[in-house]
This record gives C-alpha cells, sequence and structure tokens, in this order.
C-alpha cells in the first residue's frame, strides 16, 4: 500500500490513478454481476448457434424460443447494463478523484437491478415468457416478467443519476480543473442518452406492465413498437459512447496514446447526444402506418450525423494511436505503428480489434441494413443479428472484455492467472464473431429469417449454400462461446486465486518501448521513399490510409446493396 | 507505463486550458471527406423515393382483425364461389383479377393462396388475425412487417412466372417456423 493513501482512497500503483474505496466495492459488485449474465448468455448462446445450424439442430422448438429470449435479455441488457454502471462509477470517482455521492442509492440501484434480473430470468426459465427480446405485442408474457424489466430499468436509472451526482459533488468539491477528461466526457454522453432510453423502457413497459396484469386494455402494437425500439435502439447508442470512451481508455494505458484534438472527440460525442433520439427509426422501416416521410427524415437526419460521429472517434482514435507509436520511434513506413503495437497485451489487441469490427463489419452493415429501402431486403432475416453481433459483441462486449483485463488487477490487486490463455481470448472472439456475422449474413441474404428455430419447414427454398452459411453460424458461435468461457474463466479464477499484488505495480502487459529518442518530435517524420530522396509523412498518415480503404469497402457495400434491392419486385 | 505524467493531457486527465481548437491536417481532411459521405448517404433516400422502384411508404389503415377477416372471406368468395376456409384453415388458390387484392396472417399459415399475372400492378393488403407477422417473400428476399389492427397495403408488380414462397419472419408462437405460404405467378 502506498503512503499517501489515507483509509478513504488509495493510489493506483499502476497508473497513478486515485481508487475510492468506497465506490470500488460498486465497480466490483456490479462488474461480477456482469460476468455472471454474460455466462448466462453465453450458454444460451452456444445452445442457439447449435441449433440454428441445421445439420445439429440441439434445441426442442419450445427451448429454442426460450432459450433466444433469454439470451437476448441477458446479453443485451443485464451484461451491458450491469458493465455500464460499473464503469460509470469507476470513471467518475478515479479520473475526477472524488467520492461515490451515495452509498445508499448505490445499493438501492444494485439491488433493484438484481432483483429484476433475477426476476426476469426465472420467468424466462420457468417458461412463463417466451416472448423475444423485444416482447411484441399482442405476445404477451407472465406480469414478472415486465415487472423484472421495470427494476433492472429504473434500477439502472438510479444508478446513472448516482453517477450525475458525483459528477455535480467533483464539481462542487472542485476535485479537478477546467474541463473534465475526455473518457469522463464520454461516460457522461453515454449516461445522458441512458437517461433519455430508460425513460422511453418506462413509458413502453409500464402500460405492458398494467396490461398484463389486466388493468388497462392492450396498448397499440404499432405505438409499442414505436416507442419500445426508442428504448431498443437508443440503448445501442449508449453502448457504442461507452465502448468509444473505453477505446480512449485502452489506448491511453496501453500506447500512451493522447487525444489529437479534444474539441473533434468532444464534439463528437455531443453528436451522439443530439442525433440519436430518433434512430429508432430504422427499425419500423418496412412498418405500416409510418410514412415513407417520416422514415427518411428520421433514418437521415437522425443517423447520418450519429454516423458522422462514428467515423470521427473511428479516425481520431487510431490516429492517436498512430501518433503515440511514432512518437515512441515505430516510424517505419505507413504501417510499422501498427505492426509494432503491443498485439500481445490483450487490452490492446481487444481494443484495436473491437475498433475494426466495429467499424468495418458494425459500421458498414448497419448503416446499410438500415437505409429506408435497401431495409426491405434484410428486415428481420439473419442479416439483423449478422449486424449487431459485429457492433455490441464484436464492437462493445470486446472492448469491455479488453477493458477488464486492467479493471481487475487494479480494483482487486491480482495479477491475472494464465496470461498466455488470455492474450488469447480477444483474438479467439473475434474470429469467432466475424465468422458467426458472415454466416449470418449471407444466409440472410439468402432469406433465412432471424428468430426461427427450423429452416426445413419451407422446403428447398433456400439451397445448400443456406445450410453452408448456417454451418458457419454454428462454427462460429463455437469458437466465441469458447472465448468468452475462457474469459468469464480467466476472471473469475484470478478474483479467487490469482497472485497478490497489493503494494507494487501490476505487471506490465505489454506496452511498446520507446525505440529512439530522435524519433521523439511530434511532426512530419522523415523516411527514406526510394532513390535518396527523403519524402515527409504527416504522423496520421498510415491511418489515413486505414480510413479511405474503409471509406472505399463502405462505398461498394452499399451500393451493391442498392443494386441487389434494384433487382426485386417493384413495390410501393 | 507511467501514464499520467506526460507534457500534453491524456484522455484521462483534464485537457489543458484552450483545449478547444479547430481540426487540422489528415483529421480535418477525413472529417471533411466523412461529411460529403454522410451527405451523400442522406440524399440517396429521397432519390430513390422518387426515382426507384422499390419503396415502403407504409400505406395502411386501421382495421379490427375480425373485420380484415371477412374481407378477405369475401374476397375468396368473389374470386372462387368458394365459401368462407379460413376457420377450417385451408388456404384455397384464388387467381386474382389486377387491383385490391388480400393476404391475411394467421397463427401459422398465409390465407390464401394468391395466383397472380406477372407484370400486372395489385394493391396487395395484408394483415394479421392475431400477433404481429413478418411477410418475407422469396426467393426475393422482400420483408415487410404485418401488425395486427393495421392493414399494410403493398402496391406491387410481380415480374417473373414461377411459385413464390411467403415465410414468416417475426416470431409469432411456437409454430412459427412453420408458417410458409405461396404465391403463384403466371
Ligand atoms: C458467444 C457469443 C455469442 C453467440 C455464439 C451468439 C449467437 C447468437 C445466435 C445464434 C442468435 C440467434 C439468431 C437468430 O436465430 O435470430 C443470437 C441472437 C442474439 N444475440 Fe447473440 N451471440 C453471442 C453473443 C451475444 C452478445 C455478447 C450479445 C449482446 C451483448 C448478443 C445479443 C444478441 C441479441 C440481442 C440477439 C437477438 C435475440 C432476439 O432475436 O430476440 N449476443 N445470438
Ligand atoms: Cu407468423
Ligand atoms: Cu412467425
Amino acid at each position: 500500500m502506498n503512503a499517501k493513501s489515507d483509509s478513504a482512497k488509495r493510489i493506483c500503483l499502476t497508473t497513478g490513478l486515485t481508487i475510492c474505496r468506497q465506490a470500488e466495492f460498486f465497480v466490483k459488485a456490479n462488474a461480477v454481476l456482469a460476468v455472471v449474465f454474460l455466462l448466462i448468455g453465453g450458454i444460451a448462446a452456444i445452445l442457439l448457434a447449435l441449433t440454428r445450424w441445421q445439420t445439429v439442430h440441439l434445441l426442442p422448438v419450445d427451448w429454442f424460443y426460450r432459450i433466444i429470449t433469454l439470451h437476448g435479455i441477458n446479453m443485451l441488457l443485464f451484461w451491458i447494463l450491469f458493465f455500464e454502471v460499473a464503469i460509470l462509477y469507476f470513471v467518475v470517482t478515479t479520473l475526477l478523484n472524488v467520492r461515490l455521492a451515495s452509498r445508499a442509492i448505490a445499493w438501492v440501484s444494485l439491488s433493484m437491478m438484481l432483483t429484476g434480473a433475477v426476476m426476469v430470468d426465472v420467468t424466462i426459465l420457468v417458461g412463463k415468457a417466451d416472448v423475444m427480446l423485444s416482447s411484441y405485442l399482442p405476445l404477451l408474457a407472465h406480469p414478472a416478467f415486465y415487472l423484472g424489466i421495470i427494476l433492472v430499468a429504473v434500477g439502472t436509472l438510479i444508478g446513472v443519476i448516482n453517477f450525475f451526482a458525483t459528477l455535480y459533488k467533483a464539481k462542487k468539491e472542485k476535485t479537478y480543473e477546467g474541463s473534465v477528461p475526455l473518457v469522463v466526457f464520454g461516460a457522461t454522453a453515454a449516461a445522458i442518452i441512458a437517461v433519455v432510453t430508460l425513460l422511453h423502457g418506462a413509458v413502453v413497459m409500464v402500460p405492458t406492465f398494467l396490461h398484463s396484469v389486466g388493468l388497462i386494455a392492450q396498448p397499440d402494437p404499432q405505438w409499442y413498437r414505436l416507442i419500445w425500439w426508442g428504448l431498443g435502439h437508443m440503448s445501442q447508442q449508449v453502448n457504442v459512447c461507452a465502448m468509444v470512451a473505453v477505446w480512449y481508455f485502452l489506448a491511453t494505458v496501453t500506447t500512451g496514446a493522447k487525444p489529437l484534438n479534444e474539441a473533434v472527440c468532444r464534439s463528437a460525442f455531443v453528436l451522439y447526444i443530439l442525433f440519436i433520439n430518433l434512430a429508432s427509426a430504422h427499425h419500423l422501416l418496412v412498418d405500416p402506418g409510418v410514412g415513407a416521410g417520416w422514415k427518411i427524415w428520421n433514418t437521415s437526419y437522425a443517423m447520418y450525423l450519429a454516423v458522422l460521429a462514428s467515423m470521427m472517434h473511428g479516425f481520431t482514435v487510431p490516429a492517436s494511436v498512430e501518433v503515440a507509436m511514432r512518437h515512441k520511434g515505430y516510424i517505419r513506413g505507413l504501417f510499422g505503428w501498427l505492426t509494432g503495437a503491443p498485439w500481445r497485451n490483450p487490452g490492446f489487441s481487444a481494443f484495436f480489434l473491437s475498433l475494426i469490427i466495429f467499424g468495418f463489419l458494425g459500421g458498414i452493415t448497419g448503416v446499410t441494413l438500415g437505409t429506408q429501402q435497401i431495409n426491405i431486403i434484410a428486415h428481420n432475416t439473419l442479416r439483423i443479428p449478422g449486424h449487431f453481433h459485429v457492433t455490441v459483441v464484436g464492437g462493445t462486449t470486446l472492448a469491455f472484455m479488453g477493458l477488464t483485463y486492467y479493471l481487475v488487477p487494479l480494483l482487486w490487486q491480482r495479477e491475472y492467472i494464465f496470461k498466455p490463455l488470455a492474450r488469447l481470448q480477444p483474438y479467439l472472439f473475434g474470429i469467432g464473431i466475424v465468422t458467426l456475422s458472415v454466416g449470418m449474413s449471407f444466409a440472410g441474404s439468402m432469406g433465412v429469417a432471424r428468430r426461427s428455430w427450423d429452416i426445413e419447414a419451407a422446403g428447398s427454398i433456400y439451397g445448400p449454400t443456406a445450410h453452408l452459411f448456417l454451418g458457419l453460424v454454428g462454427i462460429g458461435g463455437i469458437l466465441a462461446f469458447l472465448a468468452l468461457f475462457l474469459y468469464v474463466g480467466l476472471t473469475v479464477g484470478t478474483l479467487l486465486f490469482g497472485r497478490r499484488i497489493v503494494g507494487r505495480a501490476m505487471e506490465d502487459w505489454g506496452t511498446p518501448k520507446v525505440l529512439s529518442t530522435s524519433a521523439g518530435h511530434d511532426h512530419p517524420a522523415p523516411i527514406q521513399a526510394g532513390a535518396g530522396v527523403v519524402a515527409t509523412v504527416h504522423p496520421t498518415q498510415g491511418t489515413m490510409v486505414l480510413a479511405i480503404v474503409f471509406l472505399i469497402s463502405f462505398a461498394v457495400y452499399y451500393f451493391a446493396n442498392w443494386k441487389a434491392l434494384a433487382d426485386v419486385w417493384p413495390v410501393r | 507505463m507511467k501514464i499520467m505524467s506526460e507534457e500534453s493531457s491524456s484522455s484521462l486527465q483534464c485537457p489543458a486550458p484552450g483545449w478547444f481548437q479547430a481540426p487540422s491536417g489528415n483529421e480535418r481532411t477525413w472529417i471533411g471527406m466523412a461529411v460529403v459521405w454522410c451527405l451523400i448517404l442522406s440524399v440517396m433516400m429521397p432519390y430513390w423515393h422518387f426515382r426507384g422502384k422499390q419503396n415502403s411508404t407504409g400505406e395502411a389503415y386501421k382495421v379490427k382483425p375480425a373485420d380484415f377477416i371477412k374481407r378477405v372471406e369475401k374476397f375468396v368468395l368473389a374470386n372462387t364461389g368458394v365459401e368462407s376456409l379460413v376457420e377450417e384453415g385451408i388456404a384455397p388458390v384464388v387467381p386474382a383479377p389486377p387491383g385490391e387484392i388480400y393476404l391475411l396472417a394467421k397463427q401459422f399459415a398465409w390465407f390464401p393462396i394468391l395466383k397472380l399475372r406477372a407484370g400486372e400492378t395489385y394493391r396487395l393488403h395484408i394483415s394479421s388475425a392475431d400477433f404481429q407477422h413478418g411477410f418475407s417473400l422469396l426467393p426475393m428476399n422482400m420483408n415487410f412487417q404485418i401488425v395486427p389492427g393495421y392493414d399494410h397495403v403493398l402496391t406491387i408488380t410481380p415480374q417473373a412466372p414461377g411459385t413464390y414462397h411467403i415465410v414468416c419472419n417475426e416470431f409469432c408462437g411456437i409454430g412459427h417456423q412453420n408458417m410458409v405460404g405461396k404465391i403463384i405467378v403466371e
């Protein structure tokens, strides 16, 4: 233990950050519960993948629909929400050096969330809520299902309010000067969107709950879809925001990267807050009763400025890594900074793979499928889960996994067990999820429906290639599940058996060494180009090339989809 | 791995005063390119709305499921001379003239089997008798949401003769995967 630490705080000997002991418990509790729900969701995931793999077709029909409900809810709601509350508490208390506003409120939040989550899971498992994550009316689950979700949502909301109160406390007590750090700013953006999201949740779930106990008439199913997606889609923006904040965090701790331009990074977060609110529209693109004008306006206005924000982060994050690496002397060619990056460090590999998977696969497919007319050839096919498994899974979940490799040693003060396996884990997960997603996307392009137990009843409509791609779903699912299991196993194992490191810094996972001091200037680094000509490479030239490759891939995929759309029957 | 003590601030530290700067260099170029791309994305949809042939206008009318069922039965009777078969769950083949045609989604079947002519334009009314369903026309892979209480109208022009399948792609109950219907085009 450090001499400077008093009883309320301790100084982390690895990062120099101040850890607030009183908040530490809640960070840990939320994070551990998150991992438990991830495990439940993961076991469900492998069962699903092995059922959709038509040759294996593991689960019986009713259990398939039950388990898919369990999977969607435990992953998208519980794993993500618990982990996000942990991140919010951690970020605000450590980076602003302040105590949590209220332990009592944190307890209330935690116990409501946990009670709700247990209620929901039990209701699903006893077969009283075979309604999928979205529980579209007129499908009706047992009231305990809705009540549980309301408890989780309100509990999370209370946690988020505690975060804001802590932020306010830090400001009042002047624990920091000037503007908050970028990571706190990103977390705050996530928290603001979370409030709006959770309010939508309350607006839709409370009447549905009242209907389920017979107190009021059934709310209109189309109204339900509109408001439910205010919850369902906006929460994805919370995830994106939180993920980007984690990218910045991990880029800093693994490579020493610094934001190129704080104003750009922050503006991009502000764009998320301002322009995502109507993106629920892109779930209703082929719905009845919602006009084309409304669909187009809400898709482009709300989405494309948020897309712009993601494209800004997508550039500025790797560019900051590039600058940091070049600064350390990794200046060879366009990509010397990338090949010299700490790929053996799971914090770095998880972060960078998350960035690539989210950007190249998740982003491109998301914008394309969410285009008003293109949605006609994608809605409710397997292309949709194919898309979001490379955003919220290959992106957010993988980034959160990378963060864990730092959080656990910092908070529990234990060294990870079986480190070589931990170094492999992000790759295995990334490869698995990408395989799964590719399988889903191609099967979906052939028309294979999502949320369907069997494709045989539809006869030979899809042809043998569809079976091939469903096989990929199975194989990708197995790999991703193994990686998920490895992550949970290593993490829980570390909490129990990891070597104690109280009183010293954690072992370095691997951070790039400074190669030469002469390379330590920030701006144009000269490289040899051809016969004695000295060319000047701007320090972000490599990122620029990656970005241009990205833009070209985006355009190709986007216009290929318009072409595919033009081939189907005319319809209005 | 000291990260808290370098000259300029990291993402974990409060930025130094004067951090609000306009972007420069490659970053600025990239933001410019991204803005242009986002504008292209935004323009494509209105463009296609007016010039493209495949659009989802969401044309729909409120209707009570019972009333919609009656319309479907009337439509079947008018074109086949056969009395209602919705209850029996048998889907008759209905050759329909261009104009208003009807399709009912009902746990776990599509009713009736429509027989259409290539090149003709139909106003296809679809609604549900019970839960939400998904209209997925294969092998084209054209998908529309069907919500009870809403008569969703698709103005549609079949292109080539053949037998097409309608697969339900919104979860509608434990028999959902068996909900397969047909459209015949001559
Ligand atoms: C081991 C990793 C995972 C595997 C193998 C996996 C696999 C699957 C499969 C096979 C489906 C069913 C697709 C269908 O038939 O419609 C599915 C659905 C889904 N998954 Fe995952 N998944 C994994 C991780 C995750 C994670 C981490 C999340 C969220 C953070 C997630 C969110 C979802 C959601 C929201 C659905 C849709 C459920 C619904 O349609 O109601 N998955 N997943
Ligand atoms: Cu159905
Ligand atoms: Cu169905």
